[in-house]
């Protein structure tokens, strides 16, 4: 049994999110010098080379990447002999977002309810995902999520004879119908199988993968790869001005379902794609 | 390249077309979705703008939290389809440029020709980049509303691409028609 004192995940909650705003991940980078290697269309590579400036202008002077500094996205992975004391996970997960988004002056996105929309001022509470694992560690992924691209992601359950043509229909009609929108070149996040919920939470997991990297089973990394062929040929291009480079990357993730379903999620993540990892 | 300065006047615009890279200098009014019902809600109750628009450009943004010793927080451009419903009204009131980025509505694109006026495009997400061509900031309305308050802004050089003109031209439709590679299934 291991002990893990609340004040130290607070702690570290806070330097995650102000990291994540301020540093684009070296993978998310390196993708977008590599695009631009790909780009034909001129205002296209335009746009990537502005990206690329703005994730060093940001760097170099410690502001945000983007004026969205998003809704906090938590995964955590509490293994099994850890104990959390003086204080709740939760809460201090909470708090670790209030004090990095107000001392490293990021936006406060929140609204408390989605009707009445009063902002929370604090940015909290983030959206947190819980999964017990064995063992004795604290992991947790920060991912602020920005609402442009969130804002064109869908989630639907399709009978199975859809099957992996009915996936790519529905991708490509998402990405279309998005346009320029979730600021491409996107990462586009594919959830498919367990429930509706379950194929949504796997598709913001899908988001997490390093930029490109394929899917563990060979069905997904082969669908992957077809997918982003296929998004890339829809030309909307960088800033939807047109071009070869619409998506950076897709991942799929999936899930065993049930004999009658078939459900797909997409998630949309521009490429601000910011996201921190703790271990404790 | 074209370079401009506001106010625009109805040659500045008739001298735009999508696609075209514009580099913007002079003042712009920040304001978003709360700034925008605001301000339509004045115009419906009869009562005056706390700016004039008149040959004015709003740039759709709620910048970061300015830390000490910056102008500005980082200031990119937020989706301008959210703003859609309010637009024609503003428009309506002499407002002569829109900066966002994302898809416009066919109202606002008709408007944007009956009123002579122009939306463009600042690339999304590049909020660090475009921060630096803003000198100078000043909140001028309703400062309650936070990262959404309406902001006086003076720009230099912000390098924006027109998406709509006033001829009914839509630069993302007609790139998007230029490199679609698929055969569209539909
Ligand atoms: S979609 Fe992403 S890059 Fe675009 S404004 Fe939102 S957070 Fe920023």
């Amino acid at each position: 049994m291991k002990n893990i004192n609340a004040s130290n995940i607070t702690k570290s909650v806070k330097a995650a999110c102000i990291e994540a705003c301020l540093f684009l991940p070296d993978d998310v980078l390196d993708s977008l010098k590599g695009a631009r290697l790909r780009e034909e269309s001129p205002a296209g590579l335009d746009v990537l080379d502005q990206l690329v400036e703005n994730a060093q202008i940001a760097r170099n002077e410690q502001v945000p990447i983007c004026q969205d500094t998003g809704l906090v996205l938590v995964f955590v992975e509490l293994g099994q002999d850890a104990h959390v004391i003086d204080g709740s996970l939760y809460d201090a997960i909470n708090e670790g977002i209030r004090q990095g988004y107000e001392e490293g002056y990021l936006r406060k996105s929140i609204v408390r309810h989605p009707l009445d929309r009063v902002n929370t001022q604090d940015n909290t509470p983030a959206v947190i995902y819980t999964e017990i694992v064995p063992g004795d560690r604290l992991k947790l992924t920060i991912a602020p999520k920005g609402g442009g691209s969130e804002n064109m992601s869908v989630a639907r359950v399709f009978p199975p004879a859809v099957g992996a043509e009915g996936i790519k229909r529905f991708v490509l009609e998402t990405v279309r119908n998005a346009g320029p929108n979730p600021c491409p070149p996107i990462i586009v996040g594919v959830g498919i199988g367990g429930t509706l919920d379950k194929a949504a939470v796997l598709s913001k997991k899908a988001i997490l993968r390093r930029v490109g990297e394929p899917g563990a089973n060979p069905t997904d990394a082969k669908l992957e790869a077809d997918l982003l062929q296929a998004v890339n040929d829809t030309g909307v291009g960088p800033s939807g001005y047109g071009g070869r480079v619409t998506a950076l990357a897709v991942h799929v993730e999936s899930y065993p379902c049930h004999i009658a379903s078939l459900p797909v999620a997409i998630t949309i993540q521009c490429h601000a794609a910011r996201h921190k990892e703790i271990d404790l | 390249m074209v370079r401009l300065t506001t106010p625009l006047k109805d040659t500045d615009i008739e001298a735009l077309h999508a696609g075209d890279a514009v580099l913007l200098s002079g003042v712009v009014y920040t304001a978003r979705d709360a700034a925008h019902a605001r301000l339509t809600e004045l115009l419906r109750q009869g009562s005056p703008l706390p700016i004039d628009l008149t040959g004015q450009v709003i740039y759709y943004v709620g910048p970061t939290p300015t830390k000490p010793g910056q102008i500005i927080g980082s200031a990119g451009p937020t989706t301008s389809g959210r703003v859609d419903s309010y637009t024609p009204e503003l428009l309506a009131q002499g407002l002569k440029g829109m900066i966002g980025k994302g898809l416009r509505n066919q109202t606002v694109r008709d408007a944007l020709m009956v009123h002579k006026a122009v939306y463009l495009a600042a690339t999304g997400g590049a909020a660090a980049m475009l921060a630096k061509r803003i000198v100078s900031c000043e909140i001028i309305a309703y400062e309650d509303l936070g990262c959404e308050a309406i902001r006086r802004l003076e720009v230099k050089d912000l390098p924006l691409i027109v998406i709509n003109d006033c001829y009914g031209r839509d630069f993302y439709l007609e790139s998007r028609q230029r490199w679609d590679k698929t055969e569209q299934e539909g």
